[in-house]
């Protein structure tokens, strides 16, 4: 598939990278060629190995914890860590920026790489400096500003200006343009364009394919792992078609399990006007959203990382972080103003958070006790917890999920990805609620743990139960709901009965905005 | 068999037995260094005497630790409402207990206002906490400037600190000098124990958990009991039971219940192991921190009292260093910095670690300077061994 390799003009050249983690391979003889000069775009769907082939390029998976070559500028390379790859002219520029808020724009640039004059630092060369990679990137703005009061589009700005300051040769974007509005995309685009004829090679991480089409010289698509083809745009092989078909590309397996449709008409969560704005700035995260779940339902929110969907679930769990809500809630018919999760879960409500390491389970804290944690009072006389109600409740979940530990006293932080998934469904189960959400429940855990997922997903829906999934990976989405919606910017960009729905369609309007 | 038994459970469990371990080791070595005195009757109804108003600190500071967060203020607020306590029986006339209700009170608001800092406003608990040791520091100054050292002559409050429970079994011929109601006390304690571990392994076992070899749990049963039997002897042989060791164990035997049956002791651990995640399980973490101020500023109030009591006054001075060696305590019981672990009778044995270490090298005629740099390496030992017997068990 892929193209043979040799031509002199390769600035990159990856061969047959594959890079295992415990139980999964991310890469698997992955082979990637960029020529200098251009813009090369790396697209695909979330975990497809986007981001871990970067993070080989880069270093951060040092040479050694992978199989296959690295050549940049014809040599062989073996990058130790992030410092190695800088040395030779690569740098990266994460989704996360990686800017010190407190210090100055000048004070930034030259982090790492500072101008001395003896042991003290040269400021006038400094911001003198500051000031020309500034203007390479079209950045009109005080270099003593601080980095904190800039917007998000300005930080992109300066750190490619960073970048420039250290001579380099290839250029990384990992998802530039997700955090951005319309207009700062646009001058970002026409920056790699002006980079693009100052000589400057680009690699562009993107899920927008619009942004793709405008600026790619090639475009290659991974999938599962796997380079799946390399794309070039001056021959007219670059559309939005010819990469959805690449990108989406498999046959959906039978791995969603059959269930009787029990979904009834009667409407158990109505959410209407739905908006969410940032404390602080106002930015707007969530504009006006409207949709309804219906008993015995299950429906899928699709779309990309960072489109607002995990916003939403946890607005309506009663926690909406840093947002000031606006909108209506119905729960059952009943106008609800939830402020709190304890509130949410009052009323019916369960949120399965999509870092079950991060929010989702207490690591530390035995299976036991964290299937309990949410409806303590259920095995408690007088808040005093009953020992054996508990492990009783505690063993009736082991069984019924078949959650795999040796004793429900086991430690939860020892256990595989797929049985701490189980410990968290368990724990919102146990609290009986009418609506489940499921925030990417079967997110890096193996394809048999996911069959055990959807079996218990479609036993209680079997039972009456309604539940949201939130899912990244379209396959899953469409295997498992009765209706689609699709969320892109903060917006539901549209409904899609799962008869009508297919991956390009949730792809063309996850990407609309 | 026994021998590999008795090694695989002490490798188990080693972090927990590791404190009664050291403790035993510190007080046997002290005993003999001073030739018995250390071990002496009246040595060790002292040594618990002066741990009381560290012990209750300790416990408090535990669950605070817990929860992530820290107080530095207990030590003078301690100090500060021992005063204020002194101040109402000697200048306002009120009686002892309604004086020491008060400090429990005021200790109480004080804690709820280190709580209002910490979850409202959000400031950070070492920065709002060192502000209220700042804070209490010049109000113990304040209150004391025109007496200086207050003088507490009532002989309630002053039996808090240095008074026994009176021996009600005195009448009784046998055995002259030894406190009998402590030895009876002391037997009950010996049968309730072996009664409750004979039910925790019954139903322990109905569940197929992993349960301690028979063996090891005659072993266990025989060792401890021979140990609570040896305190109650040496304590017999003085006064008996100390009013301090009963209020300490009240509040001992009532934080353990609500740390580890209630469910208020299971939220705190939850904020404690992960609060995003206590949070999303609709646990308010704001709630949690307002509760466990609120109990570091009472059991401050209580270690206030116990304070003056025992020196039947309030000094300019009251309450310093009580803080560090309160966190001292929770950390050498097994307190973890990252929260979410940390364990009631483990600050217990902490403070006990630490005041036999004072206690033994005051009879040592140890200098002070020494003492610091002893206590010190103990800490840091401590800690070191917490952390590395945590990282071997991952």
């Amino acid at each position: 598939m892929h193209q043979a390799a040799g031509s002199a003009m390769s600035i990159l050249e990856m061969k047959d990278i594959t890079k295992t983690f415990p139980g999964v391979k991310a890469l698997s003889n992955v082979s990637f060629r960029v020529e200098e000069g251009e813009i090369h775009c790396l697209v695909g769907e979330n975990g497809a190995g986007k981001s871990t082939l970067m993070k080989v390029l880069s270093g951060v998976y040092p040479h050694g914890s992978y199989t296959g070559d690295i050549l940049f500028n014809g040599q062989v390379q073996a990058f130790g860590g992030i410092s190695d790859s800088e040395q030779v002219g690569i740098a990266i520029i994460h989704q996360e920026l990686a800017l010190v808020p407190e210090l100055t724009v000048y004070e930034n640039i030259l982090l790492g790489n500072e101008i001395t004059k003896g042991i003290r630092i040269d400021w006038n060369e400094t911001i003198r400096r500051a000031s020309q990679m500034l203007k390479k990137v079209g950045l009109n703005i005080n270099p003593d500003t601080q980095v904190k009061n800039l917007g998000v589009g300005q930080q992109q700005l300066v750190e490619i200006a960073k970048a420039l300051s250290r001579e380099v040769k290839l250029l990384i974007l990992d998802e530039p343009t997700a955090a951005l509005n319309e207009d700062d995309c646009d001058n970002l685009l026409s920056l790699m364009d002006g980079l693009r004829k100052q000589g400057v090679t680009c690699v562009l991480i993107s899920h927008k394919l619009k942004e793709v089409i405008r600026i790619a010289d090639k475009v290659t698509v991974l999938r599962d792992g796997q380079t799946v083809i390399t794309l070039d745009a001056h021959k007219g092989e670059v559309s939005e078609g010819s990469l959805i078909k690449h990108m989406v590309g498999r046959e959906i397996d039978d791995i969603y399990p059959k269930r009787g449709h029990v979904r009834s008409e009667e409407v158990v969560l109505e959410v209407k006007g739905w908006c969410a704005n940032e404390l602080g700035n106002g930015r707007a995260v969530l504009k006006d959203m409207n949709f309804t779940l219906k008993k015995g339902e299950i429906i899928g929110f699709a779309g990309l990382m960072g489109s607002g969907r995990t916003e939403l679930a946890r607005s309506i769990f009663g926690n909406p972080d840093h947002y000031t809500m606006q909108g209506e809630m119905r729960v059952k018919g009943k106008k609800n103003h939830l402020t709190h999760p304890r509130e949410a879960i009052a009323a019916g409500i369960a949120y399965a958070s999509e870092d079950r390491k991060g929010n989702g389970l207490i690591l530390i804290q035995d299976v036991r006790q964290n299937i309990t944690l949410a409806n303590l009072k259920a095995i408690s006389h007088r808040n005093v917890v009953d020992a054996n109600a508990e492990v009783k409740v505690a063993n009736e979940y082991k069984t019924a999920l078949a959650i795999k530990t040796p004793s429900i006293e086991q430690i939860v932080g020892n256990l595989s990805g797929g049985n701490q998934q189980k410990v968290s469904v368990a724990k919102w189960l146990f609290v009986n609620p009418d609506v489940l959400i499921l925030d990417e429940p079967t997110r890096g855990i193996d394809v048999g743990a996911k069959y055990e997922i959807y079996t218990i997903m479609n036993k209680l829906v079997e039972k009456g139960m309604s539940i949201i999934m939130i899912s990244s990976e379209l396959p899953e989405v469409l295997g498992m709901s009765d209706r689609v919606y699709v969320v892109s910017s903060g917006r539901i960009a549209g409904e899609l009965p799962i008869a009508e729905a297919t991956q390009e369609k949730i792809m063309q309007m996850a990407t609309s905005c | 068999m026994i021998v590999k038994d008795f090694q695989k459970v002490l490798r188990q469990n080693i972090r927990e037995y590791g404190m009664y371990i050291a403790l035993f080791v510190i007080m046997a070595y002290f005993t003999f260094a001073t030739k018995g005195v250390f071990i002496s009757s009246r040595n060790i109804a002292n040594l618990i005497n002066q741990t009381g108003y560290i012990a209750v600190l300790a416990v408090g500071m535990t669950l605070v630790i817990v929860i992530r967060h820290i107080d530095l203020s207990v030590g003078f607020l301690a100090g500060f409402l021992g005063a204020i306590s002194a101040i109402a029986m000697s200048s306002w006339g009120w009686s002892g207990p309604m004086s020491a209700l008060l400090a429990l009170a005021l200790g109480l608001v004080a804690g709820l206002g280190t709580g209002f800092l910490v979850a409202r406003l959000g400031i950070p608990s070492f920065v709002a906490t060192l502000a209220g040791w700042l804070i209490y520091r010049g109000a113990l100054l304040l209150v004391t400037l025109n007496t200086g050292t207050i003088i507490i002559d009532n002989a309630f409050y002053n039996s808090l600190g240095n008074g026994y429970v009176p021996d009600a079994l005195g009448f009784l011929k046998f055995l002259p000098g030894v406190h009998k109601l402590t030895l009876l006390l002391g037997l009950l304690a010996i049968i309730y124990f072996i009664q409750s571990e004979f039910k925790t392994r019954r139903s322990k076992l109905a569940y197929d958990f992993e349960v301690l070899t028979k063996d090891i749990f005659t072993i266990k049963l025989v060792f401890v009991s021979a140990l609570m039997a040896c305190v109650t002897w040496v304590l017999a042989g003085y006064n008996g039971i100390s009013w301090t060791l009963v209020i300490v164990g009240i509040v001992v035997v009532l934080y353990d219940f609500i740390t580890t049956q209630t469910v208020l002791g299971r939220h705190i651990f939850a904020v404690g192991g992960n609060p995003d995640a206590a949070e999303l399980s609709g646990i308010s973490v704001k709630r949690i921190i307002f509760v466990v101020f609120g109990s570091m500023g009472l059991l401050a109030g209580l270690s206030g009292i116990l304070f003056a009591s025992r020196l039947q006054s309030a000094t300019t001075t009251a309450g310093t260093l009580f803080e560090l060696d309160a966190i001292a305590a929770a950390f050498i019981g097994g307190a973890s910095a990252a929260g979410g672990v940390g364990k009631v009778t483990g600050s217990i044995i902490g403070a006990l670690v630490y005041m036999s270490l004072t206690s033994g090298m005051n009879l040592m005629g140890i200098d002070i300077s020494s003492q610091y740099i002893v206590r010190g390496a103990v800490l840091a030992a401590a800690v070191i061994f917490d952390v590395s017997t945590r990282r071997g068990r991952k």
